[in-house]
């Protein structure tokens, strides 16, 4: 069918204007800002070259975020994806509970990640402690005062909060498997471990690639829950990129360098995500 | 599966879900307790069942206001996110040029440039228009959903066929019509999914309003939740019946579209 060229741009160009207002233009312009001596409060910006870039790679506090983000995120992804898996198994097997089940693992998924971690920081604190005491058990005490605890809290926070939604995924994968594959492997005899290593995990594999890349992406750019549980401390120990980058910029002001770093932070995601799709797509096979 | 077997299976089940349930319940109960008791003990019972932190919290956060503003952000945004993204998203699976696809793989390859990457020339653009605040937000909420709302919608209109446009287009109907009167209500059951998957994002969204709302009277719950916190950082008592509050509202959400949330999760993210 052929529509005039007012039509296409009438139907399109509303939702277009906002995305390259929002999203196409504050890229660009943040591109050249990285190059710049912007410190957000004077008019003149001028041209500095890489001078940011060379800052960046000097700074502690984002070679240290950079450290801790990345363990953080194997962490958690490892985490999240082994407990929302064995969550997927655990509410397939008929249980009459399992719908109730499903619901409440899925709940924390729902609420903002800033809420989550200032109940979770009264957990560690104050519920942590009075367990501690009551049970003598010393290494709960203190929590969220070093970086062992805060990492350790970081990562328990998240697998609450996203297996549930790993789970999800799971169980569509799960559920897609034709039942007839799984009774022919029980006809030749095959035990459940064989059956969930040569049926089950080559079937689930695309839902695996699609967590795999959610969990991967969402623990590299963490800052809600970073910001309410440790908000970076004690002494930046538990800062993540996202949240050096915003400290950066509104505690420093120093505009340019938190844009150079902004960039840096877009072609590792970028980098990492693609690349974990690239070759977890690699291996599915086709049904 | 013989008897055992379950049996040890529905244990498992239901202390795991008592697991997954028990900071919900460490977070209730100490809501109730005063200051001096939940300094003794957070794991204790309340010794009484007063509202007082409730009625505290309630009006130190101006919660009727704050959820208001929550409220009237979120479905105004999703409203204009849904209109416009299935505008687009028609035409653009409708119309094969070389111009089209080049938008539409602009919109899906943005989803992986990182809010970081956007956030300070945004807030600067923003502000040099004087575009702040709740306009200025919910049009920020637009251009940034509509990337995955246009893709979800895309998927769906591939699948309506051709031939339902032409005879609308044969009957006398022009594009606006053929859009609005034939198209748009065959899309209901992908429009749940996208107002549901932004909804879930804009409610809980705070750090975007933390740099575009300035005026107090249009703090979102996010927002207020937060400073709420910074003022009172060593009164969990109050701190923590807030939060309750700001809780409540996505957990009766969720009761009653619990089975549209969850189906709409796998379709957002299977796609």
């Amino acid at each position: 069918m052929k529509r005039s060229k007012s039509e296409f741009w009438g139907f399109v160009g509303p939702s277009l204007f906002a995305f390259a207002l929002v999203v196409i233009i504050p890229l660009i312009f943040g591109i050249y800002y990285s190059f710049t001596d912007w410190d957000g409060i004077s008019s003149q910006i001028n041209f500095i070259g890489l001078s940011n870039y060379v800052e960046v790679f000097k700074d502690k506090s984002f070679v240290d975020a950079f450290i801790f983000t990345s363990k953080f995120t194997i962490a958690s992804v490892i985490t999240i994806n082994l407990i929302g898996f064995s969550l997927a198994i655990l509410v397939t097997r008929g249980m009459k509970i399992s719908n109730l089940l499903r619901t409440i693992f899925f709940m924390p998924n729902l609420i903002g990640g800033l809420i989550l971690g200032f109940i979770w920081n009264f957990i560690f604190t104050k519920g942590f402690a009075s367990l501690g005491e009551l049970t003598g058990q010393r290494w709960l005490m203190g929590w969220l005062s070093n970086q062992e605890t805060g990492f350790w809290g970081l990562v328990i926070l998240m697998a609450w909060q996203m297996s549930g939604y790993m789970m999800v995924i799971y169980i569509a994968a799960i559920q897609n498997i034709p039942q007839e594959l799984v009774e022919a492997s029980q006809i030749d005899g095959a035990n459940a471990w064989e059956r969930t290593k040569h049926i089950i995990f080559p079937l689930v594999r695309p839902a695996f690639t699609v967590s795999l890349f959610l969990t991967l992406s969402n623990s590299f750019k963490l800052f809600d829950q970073n910001l309410s549980l440790t908000a970076g401390g004690p002494a930046n120990s538990t800062q993540m990129l996202a949240l050096d980058i915003y400290n950066t910029a509104f505690k420093f002001n120093e505009m340019g360098v938190a844009q150079a770093k902004a960039v840096i932070f877009f072609l590792i995601v970028g980098g990492v995500t693609l690349t974990q799709v690239y070759f977890t797509k690699k291996g599915e096979v086709e049904m | 599966m013989d008897k055992n077997k379950k049996v040890t299976l529905n244990i498992i089940g239901i202390l795991t879900g008592l697991l997954f349930l028990s900071p919900f319940y460490i977070m209730l109960v100490n809501s109730f307790k005063t200051k001096k008791e939940l300094f003794m003990d957070a794991l204790a019972l309340p010794s009484t069942l007063k509202f007082d932190n409730y009625i505290g919290a309630w009006e130190r956060l101006d919660f009727l206001k704050v959820f208001f503003n929550s409220m009237l952000i979120t479905v105004g945004s999703i409203v204009l996110i849904i209109i416009f993204s299935a505008m687009a998203a028609w035409m653009l699976q409708r119309t094969k040029s070389k111009l089209s696809n080049l938008i539409f793989f602009m919109f899906i390859g943005s989803m992986l440039i990182p809010f970081q990457a956007v956030m300070l020339p945004l807030i600067r653009v923003m502000g040099k228009l004087n575009f702040l605040n709740m306009p200025g937000l919910m049009f920020i909420y637009l251009g940034f959903g509509s990337s995955l709302s246009i893709f979800l919608y895309h998927g769906f209109v591939k699948g309506i066929p051709t031939a339902l446009d032409e005879a609308a287009t044969i009957d006398g109907c022009n594009s606006w019509q053929t859009f609005w009167y034939i198209i748009f209500p065959i899309l209901k059951p992908i429009t749940m999914t996208v107002a549901i998957l932004n909804a879930v994002w804009i409610w809980n969204d705070f750090l975007l309003p933390s740099l575009v709302i300035n005026r107090p009277e249009t703090h979102t719950i996010q927002l207020r939740i937060f400073f709420f916190f910074g003022e009172y950082t060593k009164q969990w008592h109050l701190a923590l019946a807030g939060l309750v509050l700001a809780i409540i509202p996505v957990i009766i959400f969720y009761f009653f579209a619990q089975k549209h949330i969850i189906k709409s999760v796998t379709a957002g993210s299977v796609k």
